[in-house]
């Protein structure tokens, strides 16, 4: 059983724990505001918000209900374009009418349900963050302009909205209908624990790649939904090693002030990967386990040498991320061993960072190939070095021999150049709907060339780089 | 409901966005299930060519509940659906000529039953080689209709005056419509075996018809019903009628209600896109730049029936030439079967296939000549008294003056002195500009189908009720026919309601498409709304014992002689209902002056054309290939546009959906005709990061033309060719960082690899 408030219904249902939210709401609870427009969290048009009380006070995310199964519902507190409606138009919806930024108006639930959603961030509202708001709605027909044009007249109308608990501000000037303040009260009502697992069951997390693979056979399979395990949810940083819990997602990492210390760009990489929603739900762990040749977290972690802390029966074992991989698909893990941290050094001063990613559209988009380099020098010296690629292979791979041949060399062009001819025989990049072999293997270069062309402006140059290893 | 004012907004909102905001917009999935319900799921061809060998339904006719499996066996009539050439079964039998197919329709009492029993379904086929390419389908003369040629002046002679002669070859790939809501329908029989079809098309008519002719009966048995669509842009003019067929066969077959909506991946996979073109030409020109002659022939990908295919190609050659001048013309176009889904219409209907190639041979030529692509095209430039291919003269002409007006706005040289300068310093990263003005002909080239009509009934409390051949999907259509009923009846737009498009209140209508719907509906609103005007009015001058010519109607109130008299307009309606004056009129328009001669390939097809000028500016990142477009600008021709915010949103949006298809969005299919970017993963369209920055649309402001509604010019697919520009800015660019590079075909879209793969090729 589940039980969660519903806009303003508190629902309790029998249905399977797998069926997904965006069933559940339009064809039980009949509210169908919420738009089908691709059931894999590529549109946007089934987005709602869905509220969990943290620290006394309702934070409220964006994610795409076509993936998100009922279990995770447990405990929150569900909104869909019907609990937002008021009789008069909020602000959002009123900006987007007066900009025309509806057409057809399928895709128009989704936008207002993120725009209404940015509304009660914690924050003062910007322009730029309203778009990011909105990254993973997709309109045909308007162009996006209109619709860029109504957030421009929604952020500049938030401007004296209290960036602490705003809700009751925000229900006093009619963004909000006024059952919202009430909600606190009531979700604490409600059991946030979730239903134990069945045996043999598969984990469950976000279920951003599980409902995109497997739809039909998720509603009923046996699942151990592990997304709300709320400690395994922290980041902090102890003895040296920087912690992530399994079921961090891609927003925890990109909110994360060690990480944010650790990576002072982390906020650029991570809006890379996926859109708001998505990340809202995608947990760290999933990425890892889905075993994606080009998952873009898995990039990341492997060129920090991560760790991963692995628990079966109260035993715990660590292993490096990189021999995590056997193979396409292939884990080092037993089926219902289970991811609970991950662990990286915390990088020195002497070290620097980067993250590249190329894939047909830059934002929403899975990638071509994509890199992270992890390098730390004295000098002109290269001291350690951890370079990553995806998309190339089978596995998300961890460039062994690169990496090692560039340990104790100095950085000049020639031994990049050097570097790379090692690269190209690390990789074995296959062409499909994502690139041609021949492309991705030319990517790859290039990638590699802008790890060193963005950490190290002044050394290197791509017409050197090009020229040297042409 | 007194005290209103007339209204006629410039600027009026679509009446849509209220509802659209709220979610409580209703689309075919929407509406509430009636009991008993079936829902369908459709068993398609896992191959592209060859034959069904053997089916067994046994386990899925068994699995719990399944109620019925539905093939070609159970269909009462014909088992065909193809609209222009009857090459299209609903149901395979035995020959299957694409992946995606359809084969049969499984009816169970919940969707997911339905798609589960679909896995139960075991087919043994016998494969044969499939054929995806245009030009290898032409070798073997596999063509869906005879080649046909459109010839202005003698282009064998007028090599010989040519200085300078290029050839080349351009392809461009299809393009996903990728309307938010897949395609669906939901029939349900009413009594005496009447079936009532709910459905997402763009041609309701089309429905019926199909549906009457596969059930067996009269057209007056199916009432086909079109509230709103979530997109069509072309994929739901002639492929939403497979769907609402089946629905109602299997209604027919079962006697209960039967939904069937496309899961997105099996929309992709079995409904066809733009057709992808290959083409070869061949470009002269004298020493002032002026092209003398073209020649070109268009292979179109037509995929495995013919669809609106040899429509389509026609629209190549009437726009064969864009909005150049060229006195020598041979265009040539092939509609070639391959084994891909049936390729249909896509905004621009394949004018932006045939402008492309014209746009790649400037270029081509440009580069062979040491100027810049814009000299060429500012030379040929079409004006008034020119002639275009097909034979009609060139009038109202905007193409220059679009193209000056884009020029002064945005000095030009001064845009190239900045991209010169940011090139000069800047090593990685490299802009590139590139102009594209077009032309484009409003009516639907097939003649017989320019005609529309309304019927308009006031109620006797002042209220209207307006039901048209328009369908409503985004465009603003239902918004502009308040518009002019209000403007024609002087009222308060808040009066009147556009009732759903349904085939029992307008019939025998044509498909909202080629861009005239609104002009084509809305002037038999305007013609239904006068005879009303005039009817009332008589009516007033009776009750005033005033003279008719002395009486008018302004903002709800009878005039005599420009003297506000005590008679409101609900006051009137009484007048006429007490009077059993009919509150009712029905009118029907058809294009005048319009006619073409398909055995000469000459005549007059076009109402009137629409001009503007567009320039692109974009910026390539050399290290990765990837790039942004820093700003369009645009000068269109909107003739008087009646409403601005409707006008502006078709011009951004078309925009985007060119730029879309020249750049990211890749349709691949491998050689064994298997779609692989088959989900909103692999196909990637437009997001808001993706468009670009700056888009600023100047309107023209021009007469506009008599055979446009209020002289406010068609804007559905005009700006959609403008993303044509995208392509020849990103090759600038390209150009800018590596010299050397010429593409061998120019062949679009340009995705981030191709860049990349110019910039090091």
């Amino acid at each position: 059983m589940v039980q969660f408030i519903l806009n303003t219904q508190t629902v309790q249902s029998e249905e399977p724990l797998g069926m997904t939210v965006l069933d559940f709401v339009r064809y039980h609870k009949h509210l169908r505001g919420t738009k089908i427009g691709c059931r894999e969290g590529d549109c946007g048009a089934c987005t709602i918000m869905v509220g969990s009380l943290v620290k006394g006070t309702m934070q409220y995310r964006s994610m795409t209900s076509c993936l998100m199964p009922l279990a995770n519902a447990q405990g929150k507190h569900i909104v869909t374009i019907e609990g937002f409606n008021m009789e008069q138009l909020n602000p959002a919806q009123q900006a987007l009418v007066n900009e025309g930024g509806t057409q057809c108006g399928f895709c128009t639930v989704g936008f207002i349900v993120s725009m209404t959603g940015y509304c009660m961030e914690n924050a003062q509202a910007t322009y730029d963050e309203a778009i990011a708001a909105i990254d993973g709605n997709i309109c045909r027909c308007t162009g996006y302009k209109s619709i860029e044009r109504a957030c421009q007249q929604l952020v500049k109308s938030l401007q004296k909205k209290p960036t602490q608990k705003p809700i009751e501000w925000l229900v006093k000037k009619k963004y909000l209908p006024a059952y919202f303040t009430t909600i606190p009260k009531r979700i604490k009502t409600i059991t946030a624990s979730q239903a134990k697992p069945k045996t043999n069951s598969i984990a469950v997390a976000g279920g951003t790649d599980l409902y995109v693979q497997r739809p039909e056979d998720m509603v009923t399979a046996p699942a151990n939904h592990v997304f709300n395990q709320n400690k395994l949810k922290t980041i902090y940083a102890k003895n040296g090693y920087v912690y992530i819990g399994a079921q961090a997602t891609a927003t925890d990492m990109l909110e994360s002030s060690i990480m944010q210390t650790c990576f002072p760009k982390m906020d650029e990489y991570m809006k890379l990967v996926s859109s708001t929603p998505i990340r809202n739900m995608g947990t760290v762990a999933g990425n890892f386990v889905n075993a994606s040749p080009i998952g873009d977290l898995t990039i990341f972690f492997l060129a920090l040498n991560s760790e991963i802390i692995l628990t079966l029966k109260n035993k715990e074992r660590t292993i490096l991320l990189k021999d995590f991989y056997k193979g396409y698909k292939k884990l080092s893990k037993k089926p219902t061993e289970l991811i609970h941290w991950i662990r990286f050094k915390k990088p020195s001063k002497n070290h620097v960072f980067n993250f590249e990613k190329v894939c047909k559209r830059t934002h929403l988009d899975i990638a071509s190939v994509n890199s992270a380099a992890h390098i730390s020098t004295k000098g002109k010296t290269i001291k350690e070095a951890h370079i990553s690629i995806g998309g190339v292979g089978p596995i998300p791979t961890y460039l062994n021999k690169t990496s090692s041949f560039l340990i104790d060399k100095k950085l000049t062009p020639a031994l990049i150049s050097e570097a790379h001819k090692i690269l190209n025989s690390e990789i074995s990049p296959i062409s499909d709907a994502r690139g041609s072999a021949d492309y991705k293997r030319l990517l790859a270069r290039q990638l590699f060339f802008a790890h060193f062309i963005t950490l190290f402006p002044s050394t290197f140059s791509l017409q050197q780089l090009v020229v040297e290893s042409a | 409901m007194k005290k209103r004012k007339a209204t006629h907004i410039p600027t009026m909102k679509n009446i849509d966005s209220h509802s659209h905001v709220r979610g409580e917009s209703i689309y075919v999935d929407d509406i509430p299930e009636r009991q008993g319900t079936l829902h369908a799921a459709v068993l398609m061809a896992s191959i592209a060519h060859g034959k069904i060998v053997s089916i067994n339904y046994t386990k899925a006719q068994k699995k719990e509940g399944v109620v019925r499996i539905i093939t070609s066996k159970d269909i009462p009539g014909e088992n065909q659906i193809g609209g222009i050439i009857p090459d299209e079964p609903l149901f395979a039998i035995n020959d299957i000529h694409f992946q995606g197919q359809p084969i049969a329709l499984v009816l169970a009492t919940t969707e997911s039953i339905a798609r589960e029993a679909l896995h139960d379904i075991n087919i043994s086929y016998k494969e044969r080689p499939a054929i995806v390419d245009p030009i290898e389908a032409f070798k073997k003369g596999h063509l869906h209709i005879p080649s046909r040629t459109f010839k202005l002046g003698n282009t064998t002679n007028a090599w010989k005056k040519c200085t300078h002669i290029i050839e080349g070859k351009a392809d461009t790939d299809g393009q996903e419509h990728l309307y938010l809501e897949t395609q669906g329908a939901y029939a349900y029989p009413v009594e005496n075996g009447h079936i009532t079809i709910t459905s997402s098309t763009q041609g309701p008519t089309a429905l019926q018809r199909t549906a009457a002719k596969v059930l067996d009966i009269p057209m007056h048995k199916i009432e086909v019903d079109v509230r709103r669509l979530g997109g069509g842009f072309g994929g739901k003019e002639d492929q939403a009628t497979a769907w609402g067929v089946m629905a109602a066969l299997g209604a027919t077959v079962c006697k209960c209600p039967v939904k069937l909506i496309l899961h997105r991946m099996d929309d992709m996979k079995m409904t066809g896109k733009r057709n992808p073109y290959r083409s070869t030409y061949k470009i002269g020109l004298d020493k002032q730049l002026n092209i003398l002659a073209y020649e070109a022939d268009f292979y179109q990908n037509a995929g495995a029936a013919a669809d609106l295919s040899p429509a389509i190609l026609e629209r190549t050659l009437f726009h064969c030439n864009n909005a150049y001048y060229i006195p020598h013309v041979t265009a040539r176009a092939h509609s070639c079967i391959t084994n891909i889904p049936p390729n249909t219409a896509f905004r621009g209907f394949g004018g932006p296939q045939g402008m492309f190639v014209i746009e790649a041979a400037i270029a081509k030529a440009a580069r062979q000549l040491g100027v810049k692509s814009r000299d060429i095209q500012k030379q040929n430039l079409l004006e008034n008294g020119h002639v275009f291919p097909y034979g009609q003269k060139v009038e109202e002409c905007q193409a220059k003056p679009t193209w000056s007006a884009l020029e002064k706005k945005q000095s030009l040289k001064k845009i190239q002195n900045n991209i010169d300068q940011y090139n000069a310093t800047e090593k990685h990263y490299k802009k590139g500009l590139a102009l594209m003005p077009i032309c484009f002909g409003i009516s639907f080239t097939n003649t017989p189908m320019n005609h529309a009509r309304a019927l308009v009934h006031i109620y006797q409390d002042g209220s209207i009720g307006i039901s048209t051949a328009a369908v409503e999907m985004g465009q603003g259509v239902n918004t502009k026919m308040v518009q002019v009923a209000a403007k024609t009846l002087s009222v308060d737009a808040a009066r009147i309601k556009i009732e759903s498009t349904n085939t029992t209140r307008v019939a025998n209508t044509s498909p909202s498409a080629a861009s005239s719907t609104a002009d084509l509906n809305g002037k038999a609103v305007e013609m239904a709304c006068q005879a009303l005007r005039t009817r009332l009015l008589n009516v007033a001058a009776k009750s005033l014992a005033a003279k008719p010519a002395t009486v008018t109607l302004q903002e709800e109130v009878v005039y005599t002689n420009n003297k506000k008299t005590k008679i409101h307009w609900e006051d009137l309606v009484q007048l006429a209902f007490l009077a059993r004056v009919s509150l009712t009129e029905n009118a029907h328009y058809a294009t005048p002056k319009i006619h073409f001669d398909k055995s000469k390939e000459k005549g007059h097809p076009f109402a009137y054309h629409v001009y503007g000028t567009a320039a692109f500016v974009v910026t390539v990142d050399c290290i990765r290939g990837t790039y942004e477009f820093d700003a369009v600008d645009v000068v269109h021709d909107f003739g008087t546009s009646m409403n601005r915010i409707i006008d502006l949103g078709q011009m951004e949006g078309g925009l985007v959906q060119g730029i879309g298809w020249m750049t990211m969005e890749e349709l691949l299919y491998n050689k064994d005709g298997r779609l692989l970017s088959n989900a909103l993963s692999t196909y990637k369209i437009p997001d808001i990061y993706s468009v670009p920055k700056e888009i600023n649309v100047t309107f023209l402001n021009t007469d506009g033309n008599d055979m446009a509604i209020f002289r406010s010019k068609a804007v559905g697919e005009p700006p959609l060719l403008y993303g044509i520009g995208a392509y020849f800015a990103l090759l600038d660019a390209i150009q800018q960082f590596n010299p050397a590079f010429e593409p061998e075909i120019y062949h679009a879209p340009l995705t981030p690899e191709k860049v990349l793969m110019g910039l090091y090729g």
